[in-house]
């Protein structure tokens, strides 16, 4: 019963996994999404990803940089915030979408701020 | 975002083995293991890997080894041996339950007791002599367990651990367990023991720096900086569980005690060098 309900969720967290498409992204938008990446108890991304100014990070993952030519298709780099382990069975980051660590919303401003790497 | 902890501890967990460990006998799960990090740090000897992330960081050593003219528990040594050999209400001692009295035997630690088929720790193995004495059992992971299994530890500094895993199908039940959970993605940053300690050590985690599986229980119980005391294994292990957002054990649980079993198995052959300092 319980199990049923959970993989119910899940499922349709999974089928609405997918990106919006953003008219304008403001500079409101951007600053929102570095704090996201930089926050510990949010993404905490640079516990593994050198990127832009961000002190003291790991080196666990590549550095994030050029990520507009890197990922030129927004939907892509969301789903590999998403839940990288679709990816890469093996992979040891977390799959922040699918597990709920950040919501979609907050992915998307994540890939605002990215995009000006 | 709501915290799925909960949720998540309860769904399936992917077992996915990387190159080490995936051997089909505990002896061939060690030399595979050996053989990988061996391969990973090529300029590391074999004994080394008991100093941790020391063994990879020169940085880090030099902070390390400018610190050991006075180590911070070597008060604590001195107080459990004290209290290793008070007697206790009925004037018997800790030695009264212990081959060789309790000295020197620290590499035994844990083993799998055939009769009541179940990994004993050296903890365990303590406040067990404890309540057979009729004394009340201690706290298990700080004060003076810690104390106690730090001298007994420093008595056999050296000797190199020696865990069995015994012809039996419980205590092959019991390692399989303890390696299952190694390998286990858990908590809600789906993380394994193995993603941080076999897939990245000689890495940074932020400001933390990556030490291999090979090696780490020999320096326990540890004093570390961040606790200002001693703790035994199972209260890292908790604190390793915890920041993967993940539900951590009772320490003593059967889950934690059969973790030890295969843990402390893989580093047969490496030298007891517990207490050790850790950041
Ligand atoms: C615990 C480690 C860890 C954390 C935390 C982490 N990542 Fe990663 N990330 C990795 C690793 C390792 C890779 C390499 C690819 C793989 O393992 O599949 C990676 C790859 C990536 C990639 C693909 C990069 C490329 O150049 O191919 C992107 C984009 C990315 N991460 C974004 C993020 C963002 C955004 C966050 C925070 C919200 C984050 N990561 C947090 C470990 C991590
Ligand atoms: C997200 C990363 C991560 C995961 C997952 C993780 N650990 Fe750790 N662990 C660390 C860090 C960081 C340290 C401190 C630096 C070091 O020695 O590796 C540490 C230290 C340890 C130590 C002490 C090493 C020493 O030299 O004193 C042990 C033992 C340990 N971990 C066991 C485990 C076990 C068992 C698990 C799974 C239940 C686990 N860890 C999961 C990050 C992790």
């Amino acid at each position: 019963m319980r199990k049923g309900l959970i993989s119910l969720c899940l499922t349709t967290l999974a089928l609405s996994a997918t990106a919006p498409v953003f008219a304008e992204t403001t500079q409101a938008d951007i600053d929102r999404g570095k704090e996201l990446a930089y926050s510990r108890k949010d993404g905490n991304c640079l516990a593994c990803h050198k990127m832009d100014d961000g002190k003291l990070t790991g080196n666990i993952g590549p550095e994030l940089a050029e990520m507009k030519a890197r990922f030129p298709d927004r939907e892509m780099l969301f789903k590999r915030i998403w839940d990288e382990t679709q990816f890469n069975p093996v992979t040891v980051m977390p799959p922040f979408g699918r597990h709920m660590i950040l919501s979609k919303q907050e992915i998307n401003r994540i890939i605002d701020y990215l995009y000006t790497l | 975002m709501l915290k799925a902890k909960v949720i998540l501890v309860s769904l399936g967990i992917a077992l996915a083995i990387p190159q080490a460990m995936a051997g089909s006998t505990p002896e061939e799960d060690r030399k595979e293991a050996v053989e990988y990090f061996k391969q990973m740090f090529p300029d590391v000897p074999f004994e080394e890997f008991v100093n941790g992330q020391y063994a990879l960081n020169e940085d880090r050593r030099k902070q390390w080894e400018s610190m050991q003219d006075f180590p911070p528990y070597e008060f604590a040594v001195a107080e459990g041996q004290e209290m290793f050999e008070t007697p206790f209400a009925n004037g018997k001692t800790y030695a009264s339950c212990f081959e060789n009295d309790g000295i020197g035997i620290r590499q035994n630690y844990p083993y799998f007791d055939t009769k009541k088929n179940e990994v004993i720790t050296l903890e365990l193995a303590i406040n067990r002599c404890r309540e057979a004495n009729g004394e009340k059992p201690l706290r298990w992971k700080k004060g003076a367990i810690a104390s106690i299994s730090a001298y007994m530890a420093s008595t056999s500094e050296g000797k190199p651990i020696d865990i069995k895993v015994p012809d039996n199908p419980d205590a092959m039940a019991a390692y399989q367990d303890g390696k299952e959970f190694y390998y286990s993605r858990r908590g809600q940053l789906n993380f394994s023991c193995a993603s941080c300690h076999v897939q990245n050590p000689g890495k940074w985690i932020r400001a933390d720096f990556l030490s291999p599986a090979l090696g780490q229980p020999a320096n326990f119980p540890v004093h570390r900086s961040k606790w200002g005391e001693l703790g035994t294994l199972h209260r890292r292990f908790a604190g390793c569980n915890n920041n993967v957002r993940a539900d951590p054990l009772p320490a003593q649980s059967e889950e934690y005690r059969n973790l030890e079993y295969f843990l402390t198995y893989m580093s047969n052959g490496l030298p007891v060098t517990g207490p050790a300092t850790r950041p």
